[in-house]
């Protein structure tokens, strides 16, 4: 037995690796992801009065702070039993989309696109973002602009477009100024043409990947996210609803307290990333699946109209419930839309500038959950305090994390029909991270971790001898 | 009338009413010196040691906040051996407790991080301690948090000199040194205190603060306890 090792992985955020065991013939018996980051955010936090707990959660990440941070506020927003003044939500919903729709062009533009443009087999040294600024220009301009967007709306309303602190538990601290309204909506026009043309051209291309799409986590899986009072998309507030495979609603409307009943963490011996399942289907049956792709197959529509529009022919190409990882992709775009619609529907309206933003309170309750829709997927933040409002526990369940048991079953999937340990080229290799990229982990957020490997691919033979490994 | 004198600070020279220190001196004459444990209007224990400043003929350095200017003094408030001094003053007590601005609710309204920055310091030459303390939440409207205190005893003083409360010391001593309320008890527990809060407006970091502000948002009025002394006759 032989066994490849892919160690770092590339073009993901955080530090992984990858070990692909073969038998003798040299085919795939076994594959391993590994997450080999530890952060400690939930220990070090204990102690500390729990509304500073935003501002330090969100340094969990730089990509998606504005999830931590939200998740985290709506958290001490229930230990604080204080209703969020009306203004402050929708600010706070504007300011969630700028992060999603920077976060998705991240993923697409900067990290996947490479792969999907210029061919999974294509020169791994032109293979990344300089090699797609040389052979389409003008898609990467589109990206670069789509992220600044993003960036620029966070920062047009908190002030700063990385680690915030506008965002308070009880609303924000600042209403929003006309001025700042007007150029976020000047400048939505332009991000909404891009995404529509990114669109398109993804479209066109989409077709040349059958045998990627059929074998990058094409597979039957539970999926989960939130969803609004009218099953709609929905993602910074609302109830959770898992669905199976089939697309029958296995759990509606759940109450952010009950979470623990449906969901159980399992500790995995060989990462550092916790791998939470469905209860009811038991570890490690349990597997569902969260970010885009889950999110538009538990969804009756997306609720703003150029977004469903893609949604109907989204859902005509892959049918009721698209099952592979690979259109994670294609749902990420449409999120974007469907964010850039929203962002101008709630703009529009002018209680946005209303003052009143934030409600104050003191302890209320010693125990406090919140839950929002980051980027790549469901985000839990659950506390308990003491009666003076220091933090005794807490524990974080993280998007990735909760993708942790599928991105194990994509990863080997795709390297049993791709990787051929007999002779061994680096498309193989390369289309193993890729399904990796599609599920757009970030290990730093899903372990709190910081760490300095990226990734690492290993090839081991029957006598647990490595054969060969990759590593950036 | 007290008498006048003459005081040569960084070779101009200044007249001065006896009794005054150093620092008052320079800032009579618009010359500001570095300050950290000193709050006009309290006493001033000498402690930090970042207005360290030379003197003709003297062998040592001497703090200008306890240091009375005498009639032909020559004082040099800058020089490259001072600001090497209070740079160094200044690290060690960065290094000594957990100061960590992006988290903290005083970021940008902070003594200590505002001096970091008047005094160019960009490094830190010696490994932080990263001690583990507590931080005591037990009263009502304000939080004692130990990692972010550099014991410059503010509190202890505007709650001896100004509240009468006397609620705060320093117990043990060097590095052990802690903030204690009442003979070390939770603060929330302490009987004497009347919540005035004054100790929290003159505490230069974010160690004192009100319960509930978020990272930022804590600002300080520490000239409320100035003015209150002036007002009372206290020292000028
Ligand atoms: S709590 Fe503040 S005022 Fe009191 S000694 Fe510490 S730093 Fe100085
Ligand atoms: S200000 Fe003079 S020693 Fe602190």
């Amino acid at each position: 037995m032989k066994t490849i090792v892919i160690d770092p992985v590339t073009r993901i955020e955080g530090h992984s690796k990858i070990t692909i065991h073969l038998d003798d013939a040299g085919r795939v018996t076994d594959t391993q992801f590994h997450v080999t980051q530890l952060r400690g955010f939930e220990k070090f936090c204990e102690g500390r009065p729990f509304y500073e707990m935003p501002s330090i959660t969100e340094r969990i990440c730089g990509i998606c702070p504005i999830s931590h941070l939200l998740t985290s506020a709506k958290a001490c927003e229930a230990i604080m039993c204080v209703r969020v003044p009306p203004t402050a939500v929708k600010l706070r919903q504007i300011m969630h989309c700028g992060q999603v729709i920077q976060s998705h062009a991240l993923s697409f533009f900067h990290l996947s696109s490479p792969d999907l443009l210029l061919g999974f087999d294509s020169d791994p040294a032109r293979r990344n973002i300089m090699g797609v600024i040389e052979a389409h220009p003008q898609l990467a301009k589109d990206g670069i602009a789509l992220r600044r967007f993003g960036q620029n709306s966070i920062e047009g309303l908190a002030g700063e477009r990385i680690h915030p602190s506008w965002t308070v538990p009880g609303g924000v601290n600042a209403p929003l100024v006309a001025a700042h309204r007007d150029r976020i909506l000047a400048a939505l026009p332009e991000a909404k043409a891009i995404t529509q043309r990114t669109l398109s051209l993804y479209k066109s291309i989409v077709d040349r990947f059958s045998e990627e799409i059929e074998y990058f986590g094409n597979q039957p899986t539970m999926y989960a996210g939130l969803i609004d009072g009218s099953g709609n998309l929905e993602l910074y507030d609302g109830h959770l609803r898992f669905i199976d495979a089939a697309g029958n609603v296995v759990v509606d409307r759940m109450e952010t307290e009950d979470f623990e009943q449906y969901v159980g963490e399992a500790t995995v011996p060989h990462s550092f990333l916790k791998a939470p399942y469905f209860k009811q289907a038991g570890y490690p049956d349990g597997v569902f699946r969260v970010g885009p792709l889950a999110r538009l197959n538990i969804v009756a529509r997306c609720g703003t109209e150029l977004a469903d529009a893609e949604f109907t022919e989204y859902h005509q190409r892959y049918g009721k419930v698209a099952q592979s990882s690979f259109h994670y992709h294609h749902a990420r775009l449409i999120e974007i839309l469907h964010c850039i619609e929203r962002m101008e529907r709630l703009l529009q309206d002018p209680a946005i500038l209303g003052r009143h933003v934030r409600a104050h309170a003191g302890v209320n309750a010693l125990e406090g959950i919140g839950m929002s829709e980051a980027p790549r997927g469901t985000l839990i933040h659950h506390y308990k305090v003491n009666e003076d409002g220091a933090i005794t526990w807490a524990n974080l369940i993280i998007a990735t994390g909760n993708n942790n048991l599928a991105i194990g079953r994509s990863i080997n999937q795709v390297s049993r029909h791709f990787v051929d340990g007999n002779r061994l080229q680096d498309g193989m290799l390369n289309r193993v991270q890729a399904v990796l990229r599609a599920y757009d982990p970030c290990l730093s957020c899903s372990t709190h971790a910081t760490g300095q490997y990226p990734v690492e691919i290993r090839l081991v033979d029957a006598d647990g001898a490595v054969l060969d490994s990759v590593r950036n | 009338m007290s008498q006048q004198i003459s005081v040569r600070i960084d070779n101009e020279l200044y007249t001065a009413t006896e009794g005054r220190t150093i620092l008052q001196v320079a800032a009579d004459n618009g010359r500001s010196i570095p300050t950290l444990c000193y709050l006009e209007g309290l006493s001033a224990p000498g402690s930090c040691r970042l207005c360290l400043v030379e003197v003709a003929g003297v062998g040592r350095l001497l703090p200008a906040c306890t240091t009375p200017a005498r009639s032909g003094m020559s004082v040099t408030t800058n020089s490259d051996a001072l600001a090497h001094n209070r740079l160094m003053a200044l690290e060690l007590l960065f290094i000594e407790r957990n100061h960590v601005c992006s988290v903290c609710v005083s970021n940008g309204h902070c003594e200590l991080q505002s001096m970091a920055q008047r005094l160019g310091m960009t490094h830190v030459h010696l490994p932080y301690n990263f001690p583990r303390l507590p931080v005591d939440v037990s009263h009502p409207r304000f939080v004692l948090d130990h990692n972010r205190c550099i014991l410059c005893s503010r509190c202890v003083r505007v709650c001896d000199e100004i509240e009468g409360a006397q609620v705060w010391d320093i117990s043990a001593r060097g590095i052990n040194s802690m903030l204690v309320a009442e003979l070390d008890r939770p603060w929330g527990e302490a009987q004497s205190c009347t919540s005035c809060g004054k100790c929290v407006q003159v505490c230069p970091t974010g160690a004192l603060v009100e319960k509930g502000q978020a990272v930022e948002e804590m600002t300080k009025r520490n000239r409320i306890v100035t003015d209150l002394a002036v007002k009372r006759g206290a020292r000028t």
